[in-house]
């Protein structure tokens, strides 16, 4: 509790720095956030800073800031979510937001009704943020070109999972001080997962080396073209490893026959304590979840102490606060009269 | 941008008026209660640890500074073209029951105390907030007025005041800006 003078890049360790970290934007432009493809790390460094200013508020009694006071969030949800949707309404809330959730069972999809259809009537019902996770890749693009507001992608089939990937890149900042240089594996089923492809892009482009694993069907050799190793064997990668984000296998997105049997596959690839053991002794162990407990890791691993499963959620809460409030910036100028 | 700017005040000049501000807000305080200073961000913070420093020597005990980031609570977010990357608040303290002087470098309208008061209570209640600054330019929009002052500064509504502090500014003044349709001198806005 002393007073800082020279710039302390710590944050909350309970010195003030006279000038806060010094941001690599000094504004935002997007209105939308589809995917991290599209972002550069410039951009990403943005939201990484402003969530560590909104992790701060989620420590108060009193966790609300009226930043989005008036604005509306509508919750698009075309695929099941709990903790997303959750995590996104809650951002909204401590924002000041109103939130509306739309379910997909409930609609009039049902009854014939198009995907742009459905988006422009939530739309007339002045929603100012669209949070859409959709089966389809893409489908939160198609809505950005059809509607005014702003569009946050929450997953769209196996392509991007942007907030995943920037609270991941968030806990790994957090609990190693930096990105650059660090050795990120990526374990599981690749081929099927956004959060894998949201991972690669925000890692490699904030200068990570990332090495993903698996089974070859799950792990093609044309991933390398992302600008990742491909290997196929843990044991042979592990010592190498900061990082390692194990990915859920989506038994709900494969046909079947990628592996031999859930048996095999955690015999190779889940990780244990026999695992983490061939790790560096900091190894940081991610996972999006939810996890499958004995099929991808164990639950000594999940419950250890290198998992940083739940730093991950928090994390996720304030990621998310701050796309909120870095694109309601940017929406649409019927609500934003400039001066 | 710098050919149409005045300097108000020197380094010396500028530190003197640090000084007599640290003296006066000592002078008012009530004994007994915590006591911190909140800086506005951004050149509020530095000023605030100025203060800190001159305030420890008189109270002969460590006065701790904390940091109030008032965008979330600005009352024209995302009226602007710019929209401004969060800085953060850090309090590093509990606010409650305690005496908190806010801060700031240049009080203009008042809605930045306005916004930063606001952000302070949504943290606890504390027991008095006194707002002190370097510099009053008069053009309130609020009934917000200072309990310290370090230099009443008579200004057009259209000129910018400028403090400059190290260790963000490379020279200590302060200086007046004038707008550029403005002749320089004519200072017809009544002082507060």
């Amino acid at each position: 509790m002393t007073i800082a003078s020279p710039p302390s890049p710590s944050p909350g360790s309970g010195t003030v720095a006279v000038s806060a970290p010094a941001s690599p934007l000094s504004s935002w432009t997007r209105k939308h956030l589809l995917g991290l493809e599209d972002l550069s790390s410039e951009e990403i460094m943005a939201i990484l800073e402003t969530a560590q200013s909104f992790a701060e508020i989620s420590t108060r009694s009193r966790k609300k800031v009226p930043a989005m006071q008036g604005r509306i969030v509508f919750n698009l949800f075309f695929e099941n979510s709990t903790r997303t949707r959750t995590s996104f309404s809650l951002a909204a809330k401590r924002l000041s937001a109103d939130t509306q959730d739309f379910s997909v069972s409930a609609s009039s999809l049902s009854k014939g009704e198009t995907f742009i259809d459905t988006a422009k009537n939530i739309e007339a019902m002045g929603a100012d943020v669209m949070v859409v996770r959709h089966p389809t890749p893409g489908a939160p693009h198609l809505l950005a070109r059809h509607v005014k507001a702003s569009i946050i992608n929450a997953g769209d089939g196996a392509h991007e999972h942007p907030t995943q990937g920037l609270l991941d890149l968030m806990t790994i900042r957090k609990a190693k001080g930096r990105i650059e240089g660090l050795t990120v594996g990526l374990l599981g089923d690749i081929v099927h997962s956004r959060v894998a492809r949201s991972n690669i892009w925000g890692l490699t482009k904030l200068g990570a080396n990332v090495i993903l694993c698996g089974p070859p069907t799950l792990v093609p050799r044309s991933m390398e073209r992302l600008g990742c190793e491909v290997a196929n064997r843990l044991e042979d990668i592990l010592p190498r490893c900061d990082v390692v984000n194990v990915l859920r296998i989506q038994f709900e997105r494969q046909q079947g026959g990628l592996f031999p049997s859930v048996g095999e596959y955690s015999h190779s690839y889940m990780m244990t304590q026999d695992r983490v053991r061939m790790a560096k002794p900091d190894l940081l162990l991610l996972a999006p979840g939810p996890i499958n407990r004995g099929i991808e890791m164990t639950s000594e691993v999940a419950d250890g102490k290198h998992s940083a499963i739940l730093d991950q959620v928090t994390n996720g809460l304030a990621v998310r606060m701050a796309v909120l409030y870095l694109l309601s910036g940017k929406m649409d100028s019927r609500t934003t009269q400039a001066d | 941008m710098s050919s149409n700017e005045e300097t108000v005040c020197g380094a010396e000049e500028t530190e003197a008026l640090i000084a007599g501000v640290g003296r006066k807000i000592w002078d008012g305080r009530r004994p007994g209660e915590p006591f911190y200073l909140i800086g506005v961000r951004t050149r509020g913070v530095p000023l605030a640890q100025r203060l800190a420093q001159e305030l420890t020597l008189l109270a002969d005990d460590e006065v701790v500074v904390g940091a109030v980031d008032i965008t979330l609570y600005r009352d024209d977010l995302g009226c602007g073209r710019r929209w401004p990357v969060l800085r953060g608040t850090e309090i590093p303290f509990p606010v409650d029951g305690a005496e908190i002087v806010l801060v700031d470098d240049v009080l203009f309208t008042g809605r930045t105390i306005r916004a930063a008061l606001n952000s302070i209570c949504d943290l606890g209640r504390p027991a008095r907030i006194r707002l002190a600054v370097l510099v009053d330019r008069g053009h309130r929009e609020l009934p917000i007025q200072p309990d310290v002052v370090g230099l009443h500064l008579p200004t057009d509504r259209s000129d910018r005041v400028r403090v400059r502090l190290h260790p963000l500014d490379p020279a200590e003044e302060i200086v007046r800006v004038l707008a550029v349709s403005r002749p320089s001198q004519s200072d017809r806005s009544p002082a507060p």
